[in-house]
């Protein structure tokens, strides 16, 4: 028993989250929202570069195929430091839906660009077409591959829409760039129902992961804050009214956390109980970040309710992407199937 | 990451899952009442005799020299098969691992086999009229008797658990006349029977004689029931507090067993058909699952010899905050019928002294604030 990323996967983790403060700090996120003032896609194209340059695009994408083939523990580990950065490119998608999804159905030319950072891709399997980060992508899979196991009727299905097609609209976390793509859009991708449901179960986790990260980071800007702000001639962190807010974030964020590395243990592993760990990480991380989010508004007050504090480059991101690839409620549905406490269909 | 276990700590689940499935008995009356008390204690010698009572602690002690991934798995095991509360936890669980830390050679070895054998029962002597969750407000004194090596002791101590059924009590006394606060405290070990000591038992929230008070009138304790030091006391209580709040009384194989309980009820009612309670149900199965994960996030790290330090106050609001949830969502599919005496409700008015026992959660919540958060205290 050892529940701890091994040397090699903290490394790179660590090599990441290096590359994701220098070049990836608050300006580049604000740079990666489109249409803004202060939008330079370039500047967060080169960020993308270098992730390529360390291998980290073709993390999850097996070695014969060009990848490092590391497994989803190595990736849950990437993913939160992109989440901790609110990295504003679609990482988790490329690199974990896309990356292993696109070499199983065997599009090697798009794997090469992809693992060589030539190829972002934004990924939705959720049924609802709506794409995020559509905006910069080079290629889109669209599909439905939500289950609760391998055990379902329906089957899931995924298209590759490449060049990507959809209608642009405007999300209230600008990097997220989302596009509405047609139903009928690309042509459907040659993989089978198992690869397209791990590519779902990936993206869940992969979204679960970012959470804790970004969670990361907005406590420790309000940590940051509620020291130095001062005010009735002491500083707002000695308040026990404020002190008890943030103990109960780093609480949510504290027990998330490890069920998220767990679920990556499951999925690596092939346990059982994959989809219901990953299902249930999803729902802690989705409820923990949710609550970090509020407390850093409220700790910090009416800075937080500005564009112009960074504060909100982090905490729109979580209340977008709690809700995606399955909110709480509906994860822990999936758990509840798995308990046996509700019939699969119901999930529908 | 590995989250299997090896072939020998397989097997040493299997031993004590056998053991436990022969041995463990049902229907004991509650551990807090004299009647259960009994009961309860002919169980612990059975654990003992077996050498299941202390699988942590060293052989010549009645343990197996387990290892802290053992005493995990052991456990699960013992929640799974429904065995009883310990009602030795608060020697063998809190007092015990500040003797291993803080004791004499002598001490350990007078101390140690009659606490694994369940022949001396130990309670706490922490709170105060005066001083709940302000331990450092402590008045009760200790004068010391030069003539005859020790000291004499004078106070009244409240809220100890069991104290009405136990032989002895450790806890914290003022040696120190001039001192205010943290400083001039001294850890004491005091057998119950010794002259000049008064024990009422009172009724816990359930009815049950699982509190006492504990009056000392000049009552001697020879130096050697002093443990760590003179003027120590601080210290050496904190780290019996820092194992209360933690791991070692409230490890995850307990609400994971009551999870899985609770789902089985859920079942049985048929509480599929409403979302909102199946909700609260899996909730609650869901941060149990997460009290296993943590915990064993944690143990590697102190397998790797990392200390949990004030983060274990965040497995006490976890935990404190878990075992409420969960017997609410117990009680709420039980409807009209969650006033009735049972295992439930029972199990809910014990849940519900959680967040306040151990160090209330405003207190956690200001450790966790200050120490981990790095909050300014003022």
């Amino acid at each position: 028993m050892r529940f701890a990323l091994n040397s090699d996967q903290a490394a790179l983790r660590e090599a990441v989250r290096d590359l994701l403060r220098a070049e990836c700090p608050p300006a580049v996120v604000r740079a990666g929202w489109p249409g803004e003032p202060d939008a330079d896609p370039a500047r967060v194209r080169r960020v993308w570069d270098q992730l390529a340059e360390m291998g980290v695009l073709g993390a999850a994408v097996p070695e014969a195929d060009g990848g490092l083939g590391l497994d989803a523990v190595a990736l849950v580990g990437l993913l939160e430091e992109a989440g901790r950065a609110a990295l504003p490119l679609p990482l988790m998608e490329t690199a974990f839906v896309a990356g292993p999804l696109l070499a199983a159905a065997g599009e090697t030319t798009l794997v090469e660009r992809l693992v060589a950072g030539d190829l972002i891709v934004a990924a939705v399997l959720d049924g609802s077409g709506l794409v995020p980060y559509a905006q910069v992508a080079d290629a889109l899979i669209v599909g439905d591959a939500r289950s609760i196991g391998v055990d379902i009727r329906q089957q899931p299905t995924a298209a590759l829409v490449t060049p990507p097609q959809f209608e642009p609209l405007r999300s209230l976390d600008g990097a997220r760039g989302p596009g509405r793509v047609p139903a009928d859009a690309g042509a459907a991708l040659d993989a089978d129902a198992a690869a397209l449901r791990a590519a779902w179960e990936r993206g869940v986790l992969g979204a679960a992961a970012q959470l804790i990260g970004l969670g990361r980071t907005l406590l420790a800007l309000s940590a940051d804050y509620v020291k130095e702000r001062r005010q009735f001639g002491v500083a707002i962190g000695t308040f026990q009214a404020v002190k008890h807010q943030l103990a109960d974030a780093l609480l949510a964020l504290e027990f998330a956390a490890p069920a998220v590395l767990r679920a990556a243990w499951s999925l690596d592993s092939g346990a059982e109980t994959a989809s219901r760990d990953v299902a249930a990480a999803k729902a802690l991380a989705s409820d923990a970040a949710l609550q970090v989010a509020a407390t850093a508004l409220q700790v910090h007050g009416a800075i937080a309710y500005t564009v112009e504090y960074d504060l909100h480059l982090y905490a729109k991101r979580v209340w977008a992407g709690a809700r995606a690839w399955g909110d709480a409620d509906w994860q822990r549905a999936r758990v509840a199937a798995a308990l046996g406490l509700l019939p699969e269909e119901a999930l529908r | 990451m590995d989250l299997t276990y090896t072939p020998a700590e397989e097997a040493f689940r299997a031993e004590a899952r056998a053991w436990l499935e022969a041995n463990v008995p049902h229907g004991l009356a509650s551990g807090d009442t004299a009647e259960g008390f009994a009961q309860h204690l002919e169980w612990e010698r059975r654990l003992y005799e077996a050498r299941w009572a202390v699988v942590s602690w060293p052989e010549r002690y009645g343990g197996r020299d387990a290892s802290i991934w053992e005493w995990l798995i052991f456990e699960e095991e013992y929640y799974r098969a429904g065995a009883p509360m310990r009602v030795t936890q608060n020697g063998i669980f809190l007092l015990a691992p500040t003797i291993f830390e803080f004791g004499t050679p002598e001490q350990q070895d007078r101390i140690l086999p009659r606490m694994a054998a369940a022949r001396d029962l130990w309670c706490q002597g922490w709170s105060e009229p005066g001083a709940g969750s302000d331990l450092a407000a402590t008045k009760a004194r200790a004068v010391r008797d030069e003539a005859n090596g020790g000291w004499r002791l004078t106070g009244q101590k409240t809220w100890t658990t069991r104290g009405a059924f136990c032989t002895h009590m450790f806890g914290l006394f003022r040696t120190d006349p001039d001192s205010e606060r943290h400083r001039g405290l001294t850890y004491f070990m005091v057998p119950l029977d010794t002259p000049g000591v008064t024990v009422r038992g009172f009724g816990r929230l359930d009815g049950d004689e699982g509190f006492a008070e504990v009056f000392l009138e000049d009552a001697f304790v020879p130096d050697d029931a002093v443990l760590g030091g003179v003027d120590r006391g601080w210290s050496v209580a904190m780290a019996t507090t820092g194992s209360e709040r933690g791991l070692t009384l409230r490890s995850p194989g307990r609400f994971l067993s009551a999870a899985e309980r609770l789902v089985a009820l859920a079942r049985e009612r048929g509480a599929g058909e409403d979302a909102l309670a199946r909700d609260r149900v899996v909730r609650a199965w869901i941060d149990a699952d997460a009290y296993q994960q943590f915990t064993l996030q944690q143990v590697t790290e102190i397998a790797d010899g990392g200390a949990t330090g004030a983060r274990s106050s965040l497995n006490k609001l976890f935990w404190s905050q878990l075992d409420v949830r969960l017997h609410e969502a117990a009680l709420d599919l039980l409807g009209p019928e969650a006033e009735l005496d049972g295992p439930w409700s029972r199990g809910f008015l014990f849940a519900l002294a959680g967040p306040i026992y151990a160090g209330t959660n405003e207190i956690q919540r200001n450790i966790v604030a200050e120490r981990v958060l790095g909050l300014p205290r003022k």
